[in-house]
């Protein structure tokens, strides 16, 4: 290393408007001289993949700045607002894969009108032109049509990962521009899909020699594929270890697939309901026993306990079950479990009952992340579904767990403190009891103990849901103690101003926010103005801000985007959905008419 | 434990992108099985006397709640309060909320459960406080309670609780049968699959949405009219209803029988049974040759004979 040669300086003069709005290249001193050559700096930096990483080591100096932006290979825009295409081609030259994620998590429950926004055409137009290299596509909650899988698919030679995670807008015509011009690709992964009947033709469309696909995830798209073109494309793609159909592969089907994948390391199983003869059950079974590196299982649509036993022979080494498409009772569960040592990671439906849930807390000690969704969640069944007690077993035999989604109907806060007790590693704790404003059903108390038991015992808590009947004191435990907070969720909560503001003022490691149906108004939006900037952004629809409310945040910070969704027929002052997110790209240009900048 | 058949909420749940709010209002029946809980369009019953929650009034404890109307204002125009039902409601939940003061902490001085109970919007006689009322709070019921009292209007919230939208086609249709829940399955959607022979996809209806075979015939008829060989299909298109010709041209030409899988995985044939039966029993649907189903087509054209 030669500490006296010259770094040289970006051949590009950077402009202001490149660096980034909280950058600290533009104010004090820069050193002329670089301990490091850029050459090594490059080298070095090659290495750092985290995008947090880099974007620390890009505010250190100028040139330290420069080498990250020539270096950096692949990009995360957790909010495709915040940004804008022109401003990320004129930073980032050498750009192979992006990771880019569009509406608010709460369109997932229909909260967002249609057509709000998140198409991101605009983004691959720009990336055709400059990133011609591009191998990679991550979208999560954007808008892609047809004419944009099109676009993708002729623009990059050597395009190699698509997945789409809770996306919508296309249809079978796109995916078949995939299918047919991207010859090296490597993934195809639909998760979560939100579109309206997508066939299944494009399966067919993979070419005859095509044979490099290592993960195709379909099993969220509706329509049927042609069984045999699927056959032929699992057994030529040699590679192939991630392999999740959907619900029109039946389990015979399914069987000859194994035959040819039998190294599979995920599997989303089809329809796993079929009348079946006693040889191919035996063959079914055979074939479940030789996929010996199965971590993760998942699909197993209208499983029963006649068919269950069908897997037992895969389930040695499965780290991840993931049974939230398929209502099991807590027997065949138990059983199924009891095949199961190795679980990690959990999902299931709460038709196992407490039951279920005591043999969770007996078969899996490894276990780290539990997920348990309501079979009937506008209770028109009346069915039990899980309580504290499920929860509390599972706490009690499962220590490692740090990770849980629970759906009940019914809880009290000393299960919670207990619960946490057992369990103080939480990281993710989002606890829904279905009711909005239900209070500890045997005290009549509100939930705010049990929260704040949550936060006070789980020092590495990084995010929360909130649910039951709750007052402020529940955000002034929060606000005091969940240091490393970055996300928090809460509805129907809260009594006034000062909950929202306690959460403001705490909380320093603050990213999203989202609140629904709370007593919170002006004063409340406004207590967190200084944070806002230093957030991904905040969610507030239904609670009490006003048009005034937004226009003063707006009006003081310009680099937030206040943005208010009007509702037809409401009142003109009330904010009713306000959507707030700092940006370096100004007022979105793509704005439908219901949302309103401020 | 009485459990309306019909839709026991305001039919508010989760919009789908292709219908309107105002369509599933109109499509709403009264909420409960009680006559005093009328449909919410009874605008005698909009006089406001709205207990603070909390506050109950004993003579209604664990029986009607009387004119829950769940507009605030604009009930003349109708049109008008299924839009503002879904922004003015909500918003005048917050404003409940912030009208009544720290209610969280009034809560503690009550008992929650009642409040639950009653959800929490009995009109009560004693406080009585014009606000707009909160529409959305559905009601925790547990087994007993809903044994004696008359079960609450359900009034669902948009997106809540909150299940992602691909989750639910899942969970609505299969939810296995328990043998010791006493109760009726209640209202809602029912998505089951349609397939048809021949055909390259699947349709998912819900039959929820028809109240006759007659109406579920004629829909599947124009579902899956693009393919129905034979010359049968055109006449049919035109036809609102189905008849007992129609039928038989449909037999007769095009050779297809709507049958159906029950909860116990038997097929058969679809009409023998009274409709709630049928809508109650059927997970999913099959459009079947009726070469394949032979012995069963005579039965239909009896059965239309009497249905007709």
């Amino acid at each position: 290393m030669n500490p006296s040669s010259e770094s040289e300086m970006d051949p590009e003069p950077k402009k202001a408007e490149d660096l980034p709005s909280n950058s600290e290249n533009s104010h004090g001193p820069v050193h002329p001289q670089s301990p490091f050559p850029d050459e090594v700096l490059e080298k070095v930096l090659s290495f750092v993949d985290s995008h947090k990483d880099r974007s620390s080591i890009s505010l250190v100096r100028k040139d330290w700045y420069n080498a990250e932006r020539w270096t950096r290979s692949k990009l995360f825009i957790g909010n495709c607002y915040a940004v804008s295409p022109e401003i990320v081609a004129r930073r980032f030259r050498r750009i192979k894969s992006v990771t880019l994620k569009g509406k608010p998590r709460f369109s997932d429950f229909n909260m967002l009108p249609l057509d709000w926004g998140a198409n991101v055409h605009s983004w691959l137009v720009m990336f055709a032109k400059v990133y011609p290299f591009l191998e990679e596509l991550r979208l999560k909650r954007m808008t892609i049509t047809d004419e944009g899988l099109e676009l993708l698919a002729k623009s990059f030679p050597g395009f190699k990962a698509l997945s789409l995670s809770s996306c919508d807008g296309f249809t079978e015509n796109g995916l078949k521009a995939i299918a047919s011009h991207c010859r090296h690709l490597t993934e195809l992964n639909i998760q979560d899909s939100i579109t309206e009947e997508v066939g299944g033709g494009w399966l067919s469309c993979f070419p005859e020699n095509f044979a490099s696909l290592e993960i195709l995830n379909f099993s969220s798209l509706n329509g049927d594929v042609n069984f045999d073109d699927l056959e032929r494309l699992v057994s030529r793609c040699k590679l192939l270890r991630v392999l999740k159909v959907n619900e029109s592969i039946t389990l015979d089907q399914l069987q000859r697939l194994l035959v040819h994948a039998p190294r599979l390391t995920e599997l989303g199983t089809g329809s796993f309901q079929q009348e079946l003869t006693p040889r191919q059950y035996e063959e079914i079974e055979t074939a479940f026993c030789n996929c010996r590196n199965l971590q993760v299982l998942s699909g197993l649509w209208e499983a029963t306990s006649l068919y269950l036993p069908l897997l037992y022979g895969a389930c040695a080494s499965l780290t991840f079950l993931n049974l939230s498409d398929a209502p099991l009772q807590s027997g065949e569960f138990a059983k199924l479990l009891a095949y199961c040592p190795n679980l990690r990671c959990l999902w299931v439906i709460d038709t196992v009952e407490d039951k279920g849930l005591e043999a969770v807390g007996s078969s899996c000690p490894l276990l780290e992340e539990l997920r348990v969704y309501p079979a009937d969640p506008y209770d028109r069944h009346h069915r039990d579904g899980v309580t504290e007690l499920g929860f509390l077993a599972v706490s009690r035999g499962c220590p490692k767990l740090h990770y849980v989604l629970y759906f009940c109907r019914r809880m009290t806060n000393a299960a919670v403190v207990t619960i946490v007790q057992n369990c103080p590693d939480f990281t993710h704790f989002r606890l829904c009891i279905m009711t909005p404003g239900q209070p500890d059903y045997l005290t009549n108390d509100p939930m705010d103990e049990a929260f704040g038991a949550v936060v006070k015992t789980c020092m590495k808590i990084k995010r929360l849901s909130v649910s039951g009947l709750l007052t402020d004191r529940t955000f002034e435990y929060i606000g005091k103690y969940a240091k490393d907070l970055e996300t928090l969720s809460v509805a129907f909560a809260g009594s006034s101003d000062w909950g929202m503001q306690c959460i403001m003022e705490g909380c320093p490691k603050l990213r999203k926010l989202e609140i629904r149906d709370c007593p919170f108004g002006d004063a409340a939006l406004l207590s967190g103005r200084e944070k806002y900037e230093m957030m991904r952004s905040l969610w507030m629809s239904t609670c009490s801000v006003t048009m005034k409310g937004c226009r003063l945040l707006a009006r003081e910070f310009p680099r937030l985007n206040v943005e208010v969704i009007r509702e037809e027929g409401g009142d003109e002052d009330q904010a009713h959905k306000v959507y707030v997110y700092r940006s370096v790209a100004g007022p979105r240009r793509d704005a439908p008419p219901f949302v309103l900048t401020v | 434990m009485s459990i309306p058949q019909e839709h026991d909420y305001i039919g508010l749940s989760e919009p789908l992108p292709s219908e309107k709010s105002s369509d599933k209002m109109a499509a709403a029946p009264s909420p409960s099985s009680n006559d005093e809980r009328n449909s919410v369009f009874n605008l005698k019953e909009t006089e406001l006397r709205l207990g603070l929650p909390g506050s109950e009034a004993p003579e209604r404890k664990g029986g009607i709640g009387i004119g829950v109307s769940l507009f605030g204002k604009d009930l003349k125009d109708e049109s008008k309060c299924v839009k503002s039902f879904v922004s003015g409601a909500k918003r005048g939940f917050s404003d409940a909320i912030n009208g009544a003061g720290k209610w969280g902490l009034s809560i503690n001085g009550e008992s929650g459960a009642d409040l639950m109970k009653n959800g929490g919007l009995n009109c009560s006689n004693e406080s009585s406080v014009k606000q707009e009322i909160p529409s959305v709070k559905p009601v925790a019921e547990s087994k007993s309670e809903a044994a004696n009292t008359a079960p609450a209007s359900k009034a669902q919230v948009v997106g809540w609780p909150p299940i992602p939208s691909f989750r639910k086609s899942t969970l609505a249709t299969n939810i296995p049968k328990k043998d010791d829940v006493g109760g009726k399955s209640g209202s809602g959607c029912l998505y089951v699959k349609v397939s048809m022979d021949g055909a390259p996809y699947l349709r998912k209806i819900d039959l929820k949405t028809y109240c006759s075979y007659a109406e579920i015939s004629s829909a599947l008829e124009k579902m899956f009219s693009c393919f129905t060989i034979g010359q049968c299909g055109q006449g049919l298109a035109a036809k609102e209803h189905l008849s007992e010709s129609h039928l038989m041209d449909l037999l007769h030409g095009s050779e297809y029988v709507l049958t159906y899988e029950d909860k116990d995985g038997d097929w058969m044939l679809v009409g023998d049974v009274p409709w709630e039966m049928f809508t109650d029993s059927c997970r999913r649907l099959r459009i079947m040759k009726g070469s394949d189903a032979i012995g069963l087509a005579p039965r239909t054209m009896q059965k239309c004979k009497t249905q007709n």
